[in-house]
């Protein structure tokens, strides 16, 4: 009992009268910053080396553009998030401030991922929906646009969902670039105070809270796309 | 309107369609008939380059659409397409379905296009779904909605793939009745089918397929009561 009333007072001590939290909601603009930033560049880098992969399928003159796409979809992939996050500091952007790094970084290693969903997304849409569009004389791109992804994003929703909480969780490192994350900053806070218990307990405490709103939205938006599909299997 | 002229296709090593000379003119109404695996349905995808011919021509208006700097899209435009599948865009509204394209292509605003898709559902008798989505739909109405679809660019020609094969046996009349008014308008059409009360009532030209030729031509009258080869013969006595 001594214990808890010993950890709220603490927890009382250290983010309200000495004000701290401000720098755990500061951590937290970060963390949001960045995994947004991220998941949009991620999104796109993914949704474009997909395309290409799709197209020079056949059309030779795509297949150098094509094999760039593997190689960089096989080099991000082959190396740890933190190694990459210290190349584009220290080597690539050196004179980026760590929360562009950061972004960039991020976004980079996630359209790795993304673009193998999004192919997997094209690739699970019926072969007629193309054949449609092309026989009206929409192009393959305008096809491709209005016709099939659309609903191949229906299809790897909550693939998308998964790498989006696995993106939030991954920022954690962002600190090693100088960015003051959720992360960072509750480690910072830790080193003033001496109170590892308190700091790490509410720092594991915001994360778990993140990935449950998250996994409810994710749930949420799932369920009103399927009562659409209900809707139109009635 | 279509000059198909020595038209191959091989997929790998094997040769689906050996060589057909055949001509689709303005107002006819050409069934294409033939066993399981004969290469009617590639020989009416490579009509609209669905299936890149490995050799000949397709003459549409005039142009080789066998030549690699045509316009294919705008060909297309003008060449309906039916399958099989019906192949409906699952994700939009009947309506979506029919303006998508109109307005894309910049053939109408999306005011004329909805205006033009209401007018068209309304004469297959389903003005009513405008808001629905595919799935809502039966089997038969999905592919008078596909029909819809491919007339709302206002083709030349209508090109339909088996059109009734996936439907309920009590669907196959309503699907039939609508490109039984389509013919009596005046369209061109080449329709694969297996519906051989169709084709001799609708068709003013059969062509039997058989091993990657036409083995027959002719009326319907010619194809169904005066068989020449064998092969028909044959292939008329199994579905008949
Ligand atoms: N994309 C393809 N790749 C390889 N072979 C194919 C392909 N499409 C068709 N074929 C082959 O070509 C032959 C003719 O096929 P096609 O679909 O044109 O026949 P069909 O006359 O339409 O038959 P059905 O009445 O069963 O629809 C078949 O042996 C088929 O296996
Ligand atoms: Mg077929």
């Amino acid at each position: 009992m001594q214990a808890i009333i010993d950890f709220f007072q603490k927890f009382v001590d250290i983010f309200i009268t000495r004000g701290m939290y401000q720098m755990v909601l500061d951590g937290l603009k970060n963390t949001a910053i960045i995994t947004l930033g991220a998941l949009a560049i991620g999104v796109v880098i993914g949704t474009l080396i997909a395309v290409i992969k799709y197209f020079a399928e056949d059309s030779k003159a795509l297949r150098p553009l094509a094999l760039l796409c593997d190689i960089y979809t096989t080099v991000v992939r082959g190396i740890p998030m933190v190694v990459l996050l210290m190349i584009f500091y220290f080597i690539i952007l050196v004179h980026a401030e760590g929360i562009v790094v950061g972004i960039v970084a991020f976004g980079i290693n996630s359209g790795a991922y993304m673009a193998e969903l999004i192919r997997s997304g094209i690739n699970a849409v019926n072969v007629g929906q193309m054949e449609a569009g092309r026989s009206l004389g929409l192009s393959k791109m305008q096809t491709m646009r209005k016709i099939i992804l659309p609903q191949a994003v229906r299809y790897i929703l909550p693939a998308i969902g998964n790498e989006l909480i696995a993106l939030v969780k991954e920022t954690s490192v962002a600190g090693y670039v100088a960015v003051v994350d959720v992360t960072r900053a509750l480690f910072l806070i830790r080193n003033n105070t001496f109170q590892s218990v308190v700091t790490l307990t509410l720092l594991a405490a915001i994360y778990l809270v993140i990935v449950i709103i998250l996994t409810r939205l994710l749930k949420l938006l799932e369920r009103r796309l399927s009562t659409n599909d209900k809707r139109r299997k009635s | 309107m279509i000059n198909v002229v020595n038209l191959e296709k091989h997929f790998g090593g094997e040769n689906v369609l050996n060589g057909i000379n055949t001509e689709i003119n303005k107002g006819d109404v050409v069934c294409v008939i033939g066993p399981s695996g004969s290469g009617k349905s590639t020989f009416l995808r490579c009509l609209n380059m669905l299936e890149k011919p490995t050799g000949g021509k397709i003459i549409f208006e005039g142009d080789d659409l066998t030549d690699k700097h045509i316009d294919l899209n705008a060909h297309r435009q003008k060449m309906g397409m039916v399958f099989q599948q019906f192949n409906l865009f699952p994700h939009m509204t009947i309506l979506d379905n029919l303006t998508t394209a109109p307005v894309m292509l910049k053939k109408r605003t999306k005011q004329q296009a909805q205006e033009k898709a209401l007018e068209l559902l309304a004469r297959v008798g389903l003005a009513d779904r405008a808001k629905d989505y595919p799935s809502q739909l039966s089997g038969g109405q999905q592919q008078r909605v596909a029909i819809v679809r491919a007339l709302c660019m206002e083709p030349d020609v209508m090109l339909f793939d088996e059109p009734t094969s996936a439907l309920d046996p009590e669907m196959v009349g309503e699907v039939l009745d609508v490109m039984k008014e389509l013919a009596n308008e005046g369209m061109t059409m080449v329709v694969v089918t297996h519906e051989m009360g169709f084709a001799r009532e609708v068709a003013n030209r059969i062509l039997f397929l058989a091993d990657g030729v036409i083995a027959e031509e002719g009326t319907p009258d010619a194809i169904f009561n005066h068989p020449q080869s064998e092969r028909l013969q044959s292939f008329l006595a199994k579905v008949l």
